[in-house]
């Protein structure tokens, strides 16, 4: 009984069933094991076939030039820049979890921060293709860094916040990547060490950095890993900051307000969770990880979504309101004309961004809907298109009536291959996803072990001698003494 | 980089629970104990081996001031120095709208090089071998190894394990550095197989 650490009873479990430290490792690890199955297959080709289809659109944009998008002079941001802010608020929710909730000390992030940070690598990459080839002549795309150049040097502009961008982007990717391959090397080191095949062993033994489990290795782990998070809870805030200060820093009405910053991480964290969603709820039922991804974590994770949804609603009716209170008719033209007003081009996208992001998450004030796994599917996918639509809307509303009536630009609807562009950013996630979990602890194994003897279900029922007894007298003879 | 071989009595628990006190007693003996390999993080297991605390952090602030003065000095240097621009009339030493990037420099000076600290100290790298006293260290037991020295009793530490709690007790001669390995293959430092 030493050495428990109390947990109360009353606290759902965090790993559902009879489990040992053996059956865990068993349990995830198993499927990465097996030959994977045909869904996987089809998943996979599927996945690598839009992926071609992007490169092939990718490569009429870099061969035509930009006039293969339906972008004009009034419209120079469409789907494009949509996309980037779209992809990089979804890899928002992956830092959320491995870093602010390690902070918070929040248990249930043990389950799902694997596959969360591997999302949010995949998504950051995704999102830097966007303003890469938007460059149209990509192969300059290196005149963004900072180098001593034969033009002067002529260097880049650091007042820029698409220079900020850069850097922004360019931190978090890498940043993410340590975070996640620190956290992958234990794991890696187990896969290594049950591997029956040669040509396993020696895979796992490359990529696990010849990890032995020492003492004073993991006390440098665990050091390493809070620090990291301690890190990257605000720089994950400035990214989306940065994200946001693309449009706040200028001048055209919409963009130029001061609620950006906070608003656009309240919806990079929204949509990030939805997306964790919609990937966890198919690998929890095909890899069979319903007791480690439980429908408590899903229902936490609901319970995000609901509090950021309503913060992103709050933004939007604030924004809305300082937009008339402001008195500046530009302003107030661009959100009750361009926007709200339903009959105008758009106003379509505005409603429905609306119903999305505030109205449908509302559902998840009730427990019953938050438990419920169809549900959440569904709501995770609505929550996606809506915050897709909060971009596009910004994006374009905004400037496709600009200052001069004259210019106002055509319905601007995007070309096929600027679709085939976005859909090839998806086939780069998914090929990338079905790899991981493919090859990859979709759950952090040595995590998962050290919250089992407090959080697992089968441990659970030995804290009833504990709740009878004083919790501090626990405390004092059970957790100091025995250190 | 060979630390020398040595030789060893390793006992293997299948409880965090019965390895506190194994350890504390095995402290109090007298024995020296090489390592414990855990398959996660026990806290305060480190405590329990009088292992010193990590430094680890300060090395990472130090990585972050260190991203900070690089950025905050590079930007002034080419904004008042190397090529002053004019940006609408405005200051070339421009500090608030550097604030930014300094940030982004200071995380990621301090996250490379902490990450890059951590796999020198711990000596991580691909293609790295060591010796594992038990494979299942990194799967469900916890693996203590005592390192023996020419005055050591080895039964009698066998029989102290073995009251500890240990549930597989024996004795190893391992190599206690890392060597350039695949872990496919049986390999043996070059020097030994040498002969040297």
């Amino acid at each position: 009984m030493s050495l428990l650490k109390y947990e109360s009873q009353q606290r759902e479990p965090l790993v559902d069933g009879n489990k040992d430290y053996h059956q865990v490792t068993e349990d995830i690890i198993s499927p990465i094991e097996m030959k994977p199955s045909k869904l996987w297959y089809v998943g996979f080709y599927i996945s690598v076939g839009l992926l071609l289809f992007g490169a092939y659109s990718v490569y009429r944009e870099v061969t035509y030039g930009i006039g293969q998008w339906n972008l004009n002079k009034t419209i120079g941001w469409g789907w494009d820049i949509t996309n980037f802010v779209w992809w990089v608020g979804i890899g928002h929710a992956g830092t959320l979890i491995s870093a602010i909730l390690l902070l918070f000390r929040q248990g249930w992030r043990t389950g799902v921060n694997r596959a969360a940070e591997a999302m949010t690598i995949f998504a950051v990459m995704c999102a830097g293709q966007f303003p890469i080839w938007h460059m149209g002549r990509v192969w300059m795309a290196f005149f963004v860094l900072p180098y001593p150049n034969t033009r002067g040097p002529l260097w880049v502009n650091f007042n820029s916040p698409l220079l900020w961008d850069v850097f922004a982007i360019s931190t978090y990717f890498t940043v993410s990547l340590l975070f996640w391959y620190s956290g992958l090397l234990p794991d890696m080191a187990t896969v290594r060490d049950r591997a029956k095949t040669k040509f396993r062993k020696m895979m796992y033994g490359v990529a696990s950095f010849g990890w032995t489990g020492s003492t004073k290795h993991w006390q440098r782990h665990e050091s390493l890993s809070l620090v990291l998070a301690g890190l990257s809870t605000p720089l994950v805030l400035s990214v989306h900051t940065i994200v946001s200060f693309d449009f706040a820093t200028s001048v055209v009405p919409g963009w130029h307000t001061t609620i950006f910053p906070p608003y656009f991480v309240a919806g990079a964290i929204f949509s990030g969770f939805a997306m964790v969603q919609t990937l966890l709820i198919v690998v929890r039922k095909v890899m069979g990880l319903q007791d480690y991804i439980t429908l408590g974590h899903i229902e936490a994770m609901n319970k995000v979504i609901v509090l950021t949804g309503s913060i992103v609603g709050c933004a939007y009716l604030t924004e809305l309101f300082i937009a008339w209170y402001g008195q500046n008719p530009y302003e107030w033209y661009a959100f009750s004309q361009n926007r709200a007003n339903l009959f105008s081009p758009y106003g379509w996208s505005y409603w429905l961004m609306m119903f999305c992001n505030v109205v449908s998450p509302q559902l998840f004030w009730s427990r019953k809907l938050r438990r419920n796994i169809t549900v959440t599917f569904f709501m995770s996918i609505v929550v996606n298109i809506g915050m897709w639509y909060e971009r596009f809307v910004i994006i374009v509303t905004s400037i496709y009536r600009d200052f001069l009536p004259s210019s106002w630009s055509t319905y601007y609807s995007p070309s096929i291959w600027e679709i085939g562009f976005y859909l090839g950013t998806f086939g780069l996630f998914f090929t990338c996803f079905f790899l991981f979990a493919k090859y990859f602890p979709v759950i952090a194994v040595a995590e998962i072990k050290s919250i089992l003897k407090t959080s697992g279900e089968s441990y659970k029922a030995k804290m009833t001698d504990i709740e009878k007894s004083d919790a501090e007298k626990f405390y004092v003879e059970e957790v100091e003494h025995a250190h | 980089m060979a630390g020398g071989i040595k030789k060893f009595v390793v006992g293997s628990f299948d409880d965090e629970a019965v390895l506190f006190p194994a350890v504390k007693n095995v402290r109090k003996a007298g024995y020296k104990i090489h390592d414990v390999y855990t398959p996660f993080p026990v806290h305060g297991l480190d405590h329990a081996m009088g292992l010193r605390e990590t430094s680890l952090h300060t090395a990472g602030f130090i990585y972050a001031i260190t991203g900070t003065t690089t950025a905050l000095s590079f930007m002034s240097w080419v904004f008042t120095k190397d090529w002053p621009l004019n940006i609408g009339g405005k200051p070339h030493f421009a500090l608030p709208a550097w604030i930014p990037i300094t940030f982004e420099l200071t995380v990621l000076f301090s996250a490379v090089g902490m990450v890059l600290t951590f796999c020198y100290l711990c000596q991580l790298s691909p293609f790295v071998k060591k010796h594992h006293f038990h494979a299942r260290a990194t799967d469900d037991l916890f693996v203590m190894a005592i390192e023996c020295t020419d005055k050591t009793n080895d039964a009698e530490v066998q029989t102290f394990l073995e009251k500890a709690g240990a549930k597989e007790i024996n004795i190893q001669h391992a190599e206690t550095g890392w060597w350039i390995g695949r872990y496919d293959r049986e390999q043996k430092l070059y020097r030994e197989e040498k002969g040297y």
